[in-house]
């Protein structure tokens, strides 16, 4: 599988990351060299095969749904780059 | 004082013969006047690791101490250590203090160890070199033109350089084994869940894991007593009773069945690392052992499924980077999607980027079965090698890399041939299984490692079976030139 500038673009979009028009043949050669390795599965035969979800073969353990948190908003807000009255700010979504 | 074991540190404390405020300061010391040349430091913690210590001489004037009261250790710059920069070596963290404690800090914390700051790492775990942490490079201290290897490399350069009595790691693909075996120290990673993962920032939440760096497997024994164990923070950490690691340490090795896997003995083995190992397996013999030959035919398959799933999680892991709650946000964003954009393409760097792109495009409409699900087939059958081979043998060994650390810039322009030199570590990570890096004899004075593989939750052996060969040895006592 080789991918091509405008494969690049719209993957970069769907993960919200921009790549400068002059890197877009860099990056897509790079990711194709990548894919090119990963093509090796395709000439195992996984047909029956159950997928593994998790090493141990376990499941989710299950707890009381009740609240064990303390709210610590404050001190997570101090940390953020933009906040307002305990809101984050971002620019303006709905005009 | 730096070349002494944590046991050794821990009764010279409980004898008086030094204080924990000298211990920390001589490490301290150290750093200031060694690290420059390495860089295996993001933070040092100088203040607040004397307030430690001398917490930790208070109590051990009382009498009331734990297993590490007062042991100077580096945390790595992946686990959350609340009021302290933690910043998984990007750019996207520079500025996060975090506000909470991982369980691993905070377990190391309630034994009574002293924090003495954060060590480099690649960025967000995304490396085998250490080059691409955003605070530069950390050296290798036996050989400063050369890689410390990666993720952990900030960890295994400090450990080798007696910067600290040890330090902790994460593991995603070989970041704790390759750089242990490249520095020339002791690196465990525990069986998939064994150690909690709440509060290490996550990179392949199905892969991960965190364990110790040291310079002997005694040291590692009494790191991962205090980090292994059930946490009802992180639902993926099992409820599997933790054993005395200590206790085990010498038993005999009579009779114990090595398994020698021949894919990791192939044409890609450097032919001097292929000696070393064969030296170290010799020495099994005299201890007792017997070899026995094993195969594990997916061997080839594990560098690409690897290459699958962590991209994949790893996109979705990141995800939560939006420049929005915490974290680098780009200048004057004109509408949202720009501020996601920005803010994420300036705080990854390009190994990063790259990861996150691969994986979303893996996980994208239309190509989920043909990569991410195909992957987690191709992990079943990996896993169904280990199962199959651990029915004839008790440990499996072999090098835990195919060369010695290789040159920094070496490799660092062709991805795919940095990401096959953990040929050797990833298939571990896909079967969830404990592996550990043993130093043995070095190649021209560089490090080699010895790969132990175990079964599930077989810590203890793996432990007990480092230990002994270090008993009988001393390529675990080596350290490098200026740092000794």
């Amino acid at each position: 599988m080789s991918l091509v500038r405008d494969d690049v673009e719209k993957i970069a979009h769907l993960a919200r990351l921009a790549v400068n028009g002059d890197e877009l043949d860099s990056v897509a050669a790079g990711l194709s060299d990548i894919l090119q390795m990963v093509e090796q599965m395709s000439s195992v035969d996984t047909a029956g095969v159950t997928p593994m979800a998790h090493p141990l073969h376990m499941t989710q353990p299950l707890r009381p749904d009740r609240v064990t948190e303390e709210n610590r908003r404050d001190l997570f807000q101090s940390i953020a780059p933009q906040t307002e009255d305990g809101l984050y700010l971002v620019p303006k979504v709905i005009e | 004082m730096h070349n002494k074991s944590i046991s050794e540190l821990a009764s010279g404390l409980r004898a008086g013969e030094f204080s924990s405020v000298e211990l920390v300061q001589h490490y301290l010391g150290r750093i200031g006047s060694l690290d420059k040349g390495l860089n295996s430091f993001i933070t040092v913690c100088g203040e607040r690791a004397m307030a430690q210590a001398r917490a930790a001489d208070e109590q051990l004037a009382s009498g009331v101490t734990g297993p590490l009261t007062g042991i100077p250790i580096a945390q790595k710059d992946i686990f959350c250590t609340q009021g302290v920069k933690t910043s998984c070596g990007s750019r996207m963290l520079d500025s996060f203090i975090s506000p909470y404690d991982a369980t691993v800090v905070s377990k190391l914390q309630a034994a009574g160890a002293v924090t003495l700051g954060k060590a480099n790492m690649d960025e967000f775990a995304m490396g085998s070199s250490n080059e691409t942490s955003w605070y530069g490079p950390v050296k290798n201290p036996w050989d400063t033109d050369k890689v410390p290897g990666g993720s952990s490399g900030g960890s295994a350069a400090a450990v080798a350089a007696r910067l600290c009595a040890a330090a902790t790691g994460t593991d995603t693909g070989g970041s704790i084994r390759q750089p242990a075996a490249f520095c020339g120290i002791t690196g465990l990673k525990p069986t998939y869940g064994r150690v909690s993962r709440y509060g290490m920032i996550a990179f392949a939440s199905s892969l991960d894991q965190g364990g110790p760096m040291t310079r002997s497997a005694e040291d590692a024994a009494l790191m991962l007593q205090v980090m292994a164990g059930v946490d009802n923070r992180d639902s993926t950490s099992v409820d599997e009773p933790v054993p005395d690691y200590s206790v085990t340490l010498g038993d005999d090795l009579d009779g114990l069945r090595i398994g020698l896997p021949k894919e990791y003995f192939d044409a890609g083995l450097d032919a001097e690392v292929a000696a070393s190992i064969d030296l170290a397996i010799a020495e099994y013999k005299k201890l007792g052992a017997e070899v026995v030959e094993i195969t594990l035919p997916n061997t080839a398959l594990a560098v690409p499924t690897y290459y699958v799933v962590a991209p994949a999680e790893c996109s979705s892991n990141l995800a939560r980077f939006d420049g929005v709650r915490y974290g680098h946000r780009c200048d004057d964003p004109k509408d949202l999607e720009d501020l996601y954009k920005r803010s994420r393409s300036e705080g990854f760097g390009a190994e990063v980027k790259r990861r996150i792109l691969i994986g979303t495009y893996a996980l994208s409409a239309g190509y989920y079965d043909a990569y991410y699900l195909k992957a987690q087939q191709i992990r079943h059958l990996i896993s169904d090698d280990f199962k199959r081979a651990f029915e004839r043998v008790d440990v499996i060994m072999g090098p835990t890399t195919p060369s010695t650390a290789f040159g920094i810039g070496e490799k660092a322009d062709d991805p795919v041939t940095m990401y096959l030199s953990d040929i050797y570590t990833i298939a571990v990570n896909l079967a969830g299984l404990p592996g550990m890096s043993i130093p043995v004899q070095p190649v021209s004075g560089r490090p080699v490692g010895l790969q132990l593989i175990g079964n599930y939750f077989a810590e203890a052996k793996l432990l007990n079976v480092a230990h002994r060969l270090q008993q009988a040895t001393e390529w675990h006592l080596a350290a490098p030139d200026g740092f000794e």
